[in-house]
């Protein structure tokens, strides 16, 4: 299954050869967990498993809240209360599930950001990081069709909101919106197909996930250097890999162990410290809240919906070129939507030779720049936009966009890398041979 | 670098959570009560929700309702914990409708708190969740951090914070001005050139419900006003999360056993990969 050359799977026992000459399962289970995985990994390298984890987790805890849920919009408030009060152990399943998107949310940002940093995105992982931004974007579907669940005031009002932006689009949105919501307003229509959908999604997910994990067993892990593992025979493959089993999993078991102390923590101390209040008055149409704003993993792209506001010179240029069709509101949910596609673009707006940011001393600015402004965006995403918030914004959008648009295409040619090791086997007796130990990350 | 950059997520998550609860118009004063359910070892003060039970019972349930806890829940461990017989005797007080006999009935233990009885007051069953609470002195919203979502704090505040309307109001001003109700009507005349009020809180449709003295409490706890708020808010604190205690136990619990898993993951995972780090320490 992999391009690096390794041991493969060798059925031993009589039943072992019946099984595998009728169905190779125990093969292809071996020469998964036995990948031979660069043995410089660093700590970013765990939040995949982190991530499998919280994705069994929603789904498990998900599908015992549909056993005592009621999609109906005078009963699903009261369900959830019903959860919270009646059910053994439904306020420590529910809360699981609450803060799980979040954990979700924290572990996919690190996972990506770790990524743009270490080039994982480039040549020949360009499948493997579209079909991560796929995921990226089912699990936004996924977590806001969620949200609209409760039918709490944020649930619904959010609702409001959100389908609100399909209905910008020039001559089909009103229509769009109608067949998303089924009905000409948020109500039992939308309640119901949102709890179908929340429930699809995750298996799609799920599907992805794995056609992920194929996608790059095929290509082999990146590793902090970027260097690519050698493949000329087996005996130099295995100097700069160690088989994923035991050396990695137990690695990563331990770190989502680390992690789940913390997760632990805030589920049972502070459960809804990354809820609003409001959410825990039922849904009423003819109150909105005096504040909506959407859970925080969606605030940066929000923010960046926001700023692009009708007195921006490109928003009045587009309304101009386009006489009048791409209007400001129209441009922010193309801004919004766009922020996630130039990210998933950076495979060919990246045109450096060199995979790690580690060897990019430009680059490496620039993208603690980006990083920095992903968590300005979420922060003015929470703020009214009001004051000075929409200026912090807009320059925050912008940077967002000139970073994958003219600054990865541009340093690329610019910028003079640092010599990068010859193996990862070197980097790594670089790292351990070092007396004191220090951390080449 | 990552690592710099994480410890700068971290801070900047808590900002931004903390922001998502600043309001964009007026602000309202919601002071800080040391409740016994605060923090991740705290619980129930039992005596003190049977007094806000009281409270409850005496003065709120006039108009407002608890539709989503049962009376059998005022049996249960970890909250007012009144025995059964007393709960059986206490239900007895209230009628609910029961729509199979299509009429008005007692209610016995298994039913529920009826709803409100004031068409326009709100039910009080989820109120100590619904509303932000005090959120230190600088609104980073740490305190919830260390303290949960603080609602109680609110109800507590607002019991206490009915006042003299100030001056710069209309005297006909509809509502009763109250410091720590930010969702109110307020006063044009109260709102300086800048568009910010000049004075905290807004116009509330309740009028001031307890004024110090309203019960007499059976276990001789001092019944002023502050302590009758502070009771009032920790029971309705119980009626938003009855399971809390439980909650804290399964977390502490959690977080000690996954503690031990981390440590034995630690040293399985070091031993594992020390003589591949010892292997390049010759090496090099």
């Amino acid at each position: 299954m992999s391009g690096i050359p390794h041991d493969h799977y060798e059925p031993k026992s009589n039943g072992e050869k019946w099984l595998n000459s009728r169905l190779p399962i125990v093969g292809l289970l071996y020469d998964t967990l036995m990948i031979p995985t660069p043995k410089n990994l660093n700590w970013m390298w765990i939040w995949g498993i982190v991530l499998t984890f919280t994705l069994a987790l929603q789904i498990v805890t998900g599908i015992v809240l549909v056993m005592h849920y009621t999609p109906h919009v005078d009963m699903a408030f009261n369900s959830i209360e019903h959860i919270m009060r009646d059910v053994n152990g439904g306020h420590m399943i529910r809360y699981f599930h609450m803060n799980g998107a979040s954990l979700f949310f924290v572990a996919v940002y690190a996972h990506i950001f770790r990524g743009l940093y270490y080039g994982s995105y480039k040549a020949p992982r360009e499948v493997t990081w579209i079909i991560g931004m796929l995921i990226y974007l089912l699990m936004m579907a996924t977590g806001f069709l969620g949200y609209v669940l409760p039918w709490g005031q944020m649930s619904f009002h959010g609702t409001a909101v959100i389908t609100g932006l399909f209905g910008a689009i020039p001559f089909i949105g009103e229509a769009l919106q109608t067949w998303l919501l089924g009905a000409s307003a948020v109500g039992q229509p939308a309640l119901n197909r949102f709890f179908s959908l929340h429930y699809l999604l995750p298996f799609i997910i799920a599907g992805l996930v794995i056609v992920h994990i194929w996608a790059f067993h095929s290509t082999g892990n990146n590793n902090p250097t970027g260097v690519d593992v050698r493949r000329t025979s087996k005996e130099e493959a295995q100097k700069d890999t160690l088989p994923f089993w035991p050396y990695f999993v137990i690695k990563d078991l331990f770190a989502l162990a680390v992690i789940l102390v913390i997760f632990m923590a805030i589920v049972g101390f502070m459960p809804n410290y990354l809820g609003h209040p409001d959410n825990y008055i039922e849904a009423n149409p003819l109150a909105t809240p005096a504040h909506i704003v959407p859970e925080w993993y969606f605030l940066p792209f929000y923010s960046i919906l926001r700023s692009f506001t009708a007195d921006v010179w490109v928003v009045m240029f587009a309304e101009w070129i386009s006489f009048g069709i791409i209007d400001a509101k129209f441009f922010g949910v193309l801004a919004m939507f766009g922020a996630i596609a130039v990210m998933a673009l950076a495979p060919w707006l990246d045109t450096s030779s060199v995979r790690s940011g580690r060897y990019r001393p430009m680059f490496k600015w620039w993208f603690a720049l980006l990083v920095v402004d992903f968590f300005v965006l979420m922060w003015t995403g929470a703020m009214p936009a009001e004051g000075i918030y929409p200026i912090i914004a807009l320059i925050g959008s912008a940077y967002w966009f000139a970073y994958f648009l003219v600054l990865l295409p541009l340093l690329g040619v610019i910028e003079k890398p640092l010599p990068v090791p010859a193996t990862i086997e070197d980097d790594f007796n670089d790292h351990y041979g070092k007396p004191s130990g220090t951390p080449a990350e | 670098m990552f690592r710099k950059l994480t410890l700068t997520a971290a801070v900047a998550l808590g900002l931004a959570t903390a922001a998502t609860q600043v309001s964009a118009a007026g602000e309202a004063h919601v002071e800080d009560f040391d409740f016994s359910f605060e923090g991740p070892f705290g619980s129930y003060d039992q005596m003190q929700l049977q007094r806000g039970l009281q409270v409850y019972t005496e003065i709120c349930a006039s108009c407002h309702g608890l539709r989503q806890v049962a009376f059998r829940n005022l049996h249960d461990e970890g909250g007012p914990a009144l025995p059964e017989d007393q709960v059986r005797a206490y239900a007895e007080f209230y009628e609910v409708y029961d729509a199979e006999l299509d009429d008005f009935r007692t209610a016995t233990p298994a039913d529920k708190f009826p709803d409100s009885a004031l068409e326009n007051a709100p039910d009080l069953s989820l109120m100590a969740k619904a509303r932000a609470g005090f959120h230190g002195p600088y609104g980073t919203g740490l305190n919830q951090l260390f303290k949960g979502m603080g609602g109680a704090e609110y109800i507590a505040s607002l019991m206490i914070g009915y006042e003299e309307p100030p001056e710069c109001a209309p005297e006909d001003f509809d509502g009763y001005y109250n410091t720590a109700f930010a969702a109110g009507g307020f006063p044009e005349s109260c709102i300086d050139e800048k568009g910010k009020h000049m004075v905290p809180g807004s116009w509330i449709g309740m009028p001031q419900p307890l004024w110090g003295e309203d019960v007499e409490y059976a276990d001789g706890h001092s019944n002023d006003l502050h302590h009758e708020a502070e009771d009032i808010a920790a029971f309705l604190m119980w009626t938003a999360e009855p399971k809390l205690v439980a909650r804290k136990q399964a977390g502490l619990t959690g977080v000690i056993f996954l503690t031990i898993l981390s440590v034995l993951l630690y040293l399985t995972n070091k031993r594992l990969w020390a003589p591949h780090k010892a292997a390049a320490k010759r090496k090099d």
